[in-house]
Parts: structure tokens; sequence; C-alpha cells
């Protein structure tokens, strides 16, 4: 079988055209929670999205981008020694870690990057937690001469110092935010004041599924040619879809890829995991679906941790991009509706991965990942040898190595 | 919708009757120091205001500038909640029968209450408005809904950008007044362009019978009579609140507000004066 790339747009397959309904909502999640000042510039936004989704060139230029520039497809890896020390169902890898600046988040940051040229905008900004999706969008606006601000986290940025130096060296400016908790969630606050006061000429990408519609269906789609890949690469490696899904899920951008076209797939499970950091029954957490409730945060009602007061609580995991008190709206659905389950991998039971895999395959995942992994050994032990378990193997570890160390003891 | 009146409808038809400019502060409840804010709020009455905004602590207020977010995070540290936001307009209210009270927050502390508990509760604690800043018109329909029984106003932000549609659309759900973002940015953002605000305000008017108050970045005189001339009313945020930062005793920020405020009300009376009531309306 001859590799094709993967067509970006697949409307016509698309399984639930429906959702999100028109006003931007997953049922009761999602919707449009921000400020009237923001609100023409996610109009104008939805309309360009609505326009070159369907446009022929666009998409054309998007899968040239996807196949030349990141390196789609990224292949499906059987990882024997793994399934081996699982002793069940099969685990193989989808290999976004292998995109080019290795994560998944850079098939969102291509596609915003092509809308922002398409509305004219000259200058994109983006808010990161572990520097991923900030290094992706550094690299489009550097490819597109655009450019770039990039807001994070002050204790972010200690703790992902070698992606702000790549981000620097692509010319983005990094600003540090100081409030609030310093991580993900006051970046994307600080993001969001900056876009209200230069929507004319700027271009906010968002990096996961979260936000105010409409991001969370914006970004999907984007992410969606992970799932489409997998579905078919499964169906011709192994002759049948794959039994499970797993993905680790911080605002869940590379779970809702790979898991979108499956949804109609009803024999497919699908797990997402969520950072139980420290444990699910303390606070120490970033497990909004496992331990949260329903209210409001970044623009969209979903789940998420407060505290009785409706305040955002401060969160932990050991991987920056899960460490977020929110989640996309989507998967709130996805719960609700028993889709999809949720569940939570401490961080210890994330490094214990990180170093199985990476001495078991040769590849280092991404702390993020590396819950997936956790979560794909368990799942897989339970399960029959000719069953297929597919994890979103969504970033490669060498951003963390300074992190693991440190928790290690080891001086680098 | 306005199928009721509160204190925020008289009060506009009073200041209408007297051809005065209203002036609506608005103060972190909690900021700069808990024990204070009744204080600031009687404070504020003396100095000229004629309706009061009280912000709602919340740990990420995203349309708010760097000021507002600072008190916030103070107030918060200084153990506000939501219980003691109600308990201070409670004991405004012992000695202040008639200045209306608006509420101005965001979402989710609203829904962790419960909206009809936290409906309740304010109206009980003698709230006439509440202003979520993250609940736009499109989101509104199970608040104006409760706050409707509640006799509490839902007042919604009209910016630059807002559309003529958009305005017609959120018109059926506002009551108490519009309120109109005078500039594009998050509150306590600099430039204030007085020359765009008249047709804004006459394109508001045009598809509402509401009182229009303007805010988002005024702080001098100046800029207070120049938006007055156009407006109904005058919004101070985050002016106000860079001023009470660090004031310690309730004699400090007793003066602050009375200077300051007072400076912006002779501006706003000095153009009531100049400007017969007709050639405004
Ligand atoms: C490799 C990797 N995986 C996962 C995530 C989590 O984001 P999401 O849940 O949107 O996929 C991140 C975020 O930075 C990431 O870098």
């Amino acid at each position: 079988m001859v590799e094709v790339v993967e067509k970006a747009t697949a409307a016509s397959a698309d399984p639930r055209q429906a959702l999100p309904d028109a006003s931007g909502h997953f049922g009761r999640f999602g919707g449009r929670f921000v400020s009237e000042t923001l609100m023409a510039a996610l109009e104008e936004l939805e309309q360009a999205w609505l326009k070159y989704r369907d446009d022929v060139e666009f998409q054309a230029e998007l899968d040239s981008d996807l196949a030349h520039f990141v390196g789609r497809p990224s292949p499906l890896y059987l990882a024997e020694r793994l399934t081996a020390h699982a002793g069940g169902a099969r685990i193989v890898f989808k290999r976004e870690d292998l995109n080019h600046t290795g994560a998944h988040k850079i098939n969102n940051t291509v596609g915003q990057a092509l809308l922002a040229r398409a509305m004219g905008k000259q200058r994109v900004i983006a808010e990161t937690g572990a520097g991923q999706h900030g290094v992706a969008s550094a690299t489009v606006a550097a490819r597109l001469g655009m450019k770039c601000v990039v807001y994070m986290g002050a204790d972010d940025i200690k703790r992902q110092a070698i992606n702000v130096f790549r981000m620097k060296l692509l010319g983005a400016e990094v600003v540090s935010v100081d409030s609030g908790s310093r991580t993900l969630k006051d970046a994307l606050n600080e993001a969001m004041r900056y876009w209200v006061t230069n929507v004319d000429d700027t271009f906010y990408i968002l990096g996961t599924v979260a936000g105010p519609h409409p991001y969370p269906a914006l970004v999907r789609d984007f992410n969606a040619v992970v799932g489409r890949e997998a579905r078919r690469q499964c169906m011709d490696e192994y002759g049948k879809l794959p039994d499970a899904l797993v993905a680790c899920v911080g605002g869940g951008s590379n779970a809702m890829g790979l898991f979108y076209p499956f949804i109609d797939d009803r024999e497919v499970e699908m797990y997402g995991v969520e950072a139980a950091g420290r444990g699910l029954s303390g606070l120490e957490h970033a497990a909004s679906l496992c331990a949260g409730r329903v209210g409001v945060l970044h623009g969209s009602r979903t789940y998420l941790l407060d505290d009785d007061a409706g305040q955002i609580r401060h969160t932990h995991s050991v991987s920056a991009g899960l460490d977020y008190p929110g989640v996309g709206p989507e998967h709130a659905w996805l719960k609700d509706s028993h889709r999809a389950q949720y569940v939570g991998v401490t961080d210890d039971e994330a490094l214990e991965a990180f170093h199985l895999c990476t001495r078991k395959e040769g590849i280092m995942p991404a702390l993020e990942s590396a819950h997936a992994v956790a979560w794909a050994i368990k799942q897989a032990a339970g399960m029959d040898r000719d069953q297929v378990v597919l994890v979103n193997m969504s970033g490669r570890g060498d951003k963390d190595i300074h992190t693991v160390a440190d928790l290690e003891g080891i001086s680098i | 919708m306005t199928r009721f009146s509160n204190r925020i409808d008289r009060r506009f038809a009073e200041l209408a009757e007297r051809g005065r400019t209203g002036l609506i502060p608005y103060v972190t409840a909690g900021h700069p120091k808990p024990e204070l804010t009744v204080d600031i709020m009687h404070a504020l009455v003396a100095g000229g205001a004629d309706l009061l905004e009280l912000g709602i602590p919340f740990s990420d207020v995203m349309a708010d500038g760097p000021v507002i977010q600072h008190a916030c995070e103070a107030a918060l540290k200084q153990g506000m909640t939501l219980d003691k936001v109600f308990a201070q307009v409670a004991e405004f209210r012992r000695r202040d029968a008639d200045t209306p009270v608006i509420l101005m927050g965001y979402m989710n502390p609203v829904e962790r209450r419960g909206l009809e508990t936290f409906a309740e509760q304010a109206a009980e604690a003698g709230v006439d408005g509440l202003l979520i800043v993250d609940c736009p018109a499109d989101e509104a329909a199970d608040t104006t809904r409760v706050f409707d029984e509640h006799e509490l106003h839902q007042i919604f932000l009209v910016a630059p950008t807002t559309t003529e549609s958009r305005i017609e659309r959120m018109a059926p759900l506002a009551g108490g007044f519009i309120y109109y973002v005078s500039l594009k940015g998050v509150t306590g953002s600099a430039a204030l362009n007085a020359d765009e605000l008249a047709p804004a305000v006459d394109s508001i008017r045009a598809r509402s019978d509401l009182p229009v108050a303007v805010g988002f970045g005024i702080s001098t005189p100046e800029q207070a009579r120049a938006v007055g001339a156009v407006a109904d009313a005058v919004v101070i945020g985050s002016a106000l609140v860079r001023k009470l930062d660090g004031a310690e005793s309730r004699e400090v920020a007793g003066d602050i507000v009375a200077d300051y405020i007072g400076s912006i009300r002779a501006a706003l009376d000095g153009l009531d004066e100049s400007a017969p009531v007709e050639a405004r309306a």
C-alpha cells in the first residue's frame, strides 16, 4: 500500500457535523463566555474557519505543509517490547513525536497560521505551558515571516528553559506572566488580554481544544488528521480498527485529534489520561475530568478545578503541558455521554513509563505522553493478544530531560 | 425586558430630571483592605457618586488589566469571599438605602454558588444589578431569567467592535443601563478617543431605551468631562483602584476618594451647568 498524505479536509466524512451547534455548544458545554470586547474577533475567526474549512486551495496548501514541513503522515509503530512487557494487547504508537518540532502541536499551528495569513493578520500570539505550542507557533511564524509573541507563565519559563531558548532563536518574543499561579492558565489569560487590545492586526493561535467557540472545534479539526491517519494505518496494518485509543489530556488537543474520527465507531474504546500528579485524593493534580466539576473557565463551560468559592485552583503535574485546571468542552461532553472514559496517572507512574518506554523501545516520550503510555500498559495487560491499543505518542521527551534529571537528583 | 424598576432605574430617572451626568466609580471589594470597603463606598457617595460598582474578586480576571488583577489578588489574599461581598453590601445598605449597587464579576463564582442562591443572596443584601463580564448576551438566557425574578438587572457591555445587530439582540435582555466600553482593550488601558464616542452612543440609543454609561480608560477630570458630554454616566475604575492601592486607614482612603472623585464630580458638574438639558437629550 502506497502511503498517501491524509487529506486535511474530511468534511464529507465528518461523523458529527452537528457538534458543536451553531452557537458553539457541545450539549451543555462549550459556548462563548467571554467579554463582549472579544465577541467580534471570535465571530470573525469563526467566519474565516467556516470559509477556509471547505476551501480547496486553502486545504491543498495545508496538506502540502503537513506533508513537507511537518513530515506527515506520522508512522504507526508497534511497540513490541512494551507489548511483551505488558503481556496483553498489542501496543502501537501514533508517532506524533516525529513531527517537526517534536509534538502534535504543529498540526494546529500550521493550520491556524495559514488562517491568520488568509485573514490578513500580521502578528500571531500564543500561550504556552510546556513550551511545545509556543515553539510550534514561533516556528510557523518564522516560516511565514510573521511577528510572534508567546505568553508563558514565569514558573513554566523556569522549568522549560530549552523551549524558551528555542522560541527566541526562532525570533519570537517570550513574555513572562507573573500573575496568578504563573502557569498555563495565566498565560492564556494574558494572551486573551493582549488580543482584546490588538484585535485588528493580531491572530491568537490558541494551543488546545479549550477556550471560547470556535477554538475547541477549530483546534480539533486541525488535529483530527492524527485520528484519520491512525484509522487508515490501523486498517492497513491490522485489518481492523483499534480496540482502544489512549491519549493524554491537558487541554485535550492531541486526544481530541485522535478520538474525533473514531467517535462513531462505537466498538473503539477511548481513554483520556489526565495528570493525577501526587494523587487524586489530594489537591496536587490537574485532573479536571476525573476530579473536577462543571463551571466556566477561559470562555467555555466545562469541567474544571476550583475551590468552593469558585476560585480557580492551582494545579500540579510533573508535566507542564498537562498542568491546566480546565479541559476542552468536547471532552466534557464525551465524558458525560460516556463515549470516552477519563482516568488519572500519577507523576510517579508517568516517570516510570518514561523510563520504561525509553529503555524498551528507544523512544523517549514527552512527560505528557508518558502518562498515556503508563495507562496503555495497564490497559493492554488486561486485554487479549490479538487486540490493539493505539496510543498517541503526542511528543518527544527531549524538552523534559532537565525535569527528569532534577527529579532524580542528577545534575547535567 | 425591564418589567420592574429598582434603584438603578430610579436613580437614572432622577439624574435625567436634574440634568446631572451620573458618576459610577468601581472598586474591588476587599481592596485595599476588606475592612475599608464599606467606608470607601460611603465616601464615594459623599464625594459625588451616583451609583456604585463593586467588583467580586476572582482568580482569573481575563478581561481586566493589571490594576484590577492586582486588586483582586490582594483582596483574595486577605480572605475576601462572596459571602463577605454580600455582607459589605448589606452593611452599606444600613446607612444608604438609595444608592444603587452593581456587582461586577465573573461567571464561575456565580455558578459555584448556584444561580438561584446567588440571585437570592444578592437581592437580600441590597444589590441592584449584576455585570458578569464573561457572560455576554448570547449566554445570558438563564441568568437574566433568574435575575429578573429577583428584580436584579443584568447589565451588558457594548464594545467599539460590537455590531448593530448584536446590540439589537442584546437590548431585550439588558436592564439598568448599557455599559459602553470606550476603547479596545482590558480595563485600565490607556487611550480614550472621545471623538469616536458620540456616534457609538447614538447607535446604542437608537436600539435601546436604557441610559448609556461609558467606562474603561477614563482617569482624568478632562476625560470624564468629554465622555460626560455624550453619555448619561461615566464609570471610573482602574484609575480609582490604583489610587486606593496601599491606603492603610479609612482616613487615608477617605481623603483619596474625596480628592479624586470630588475632582471628577466637579468636572461633570461644570459640564452640567454649561449645557442645557435639551441639548444633551
Ligand atoms: C507533547 C505534549 N503532549 C500533550 C500536551 C497536552 O496538550 P493537549 O492536551 O492539548 O494535547 C502537550 C502540551 O504542551 C504536549 O507538549
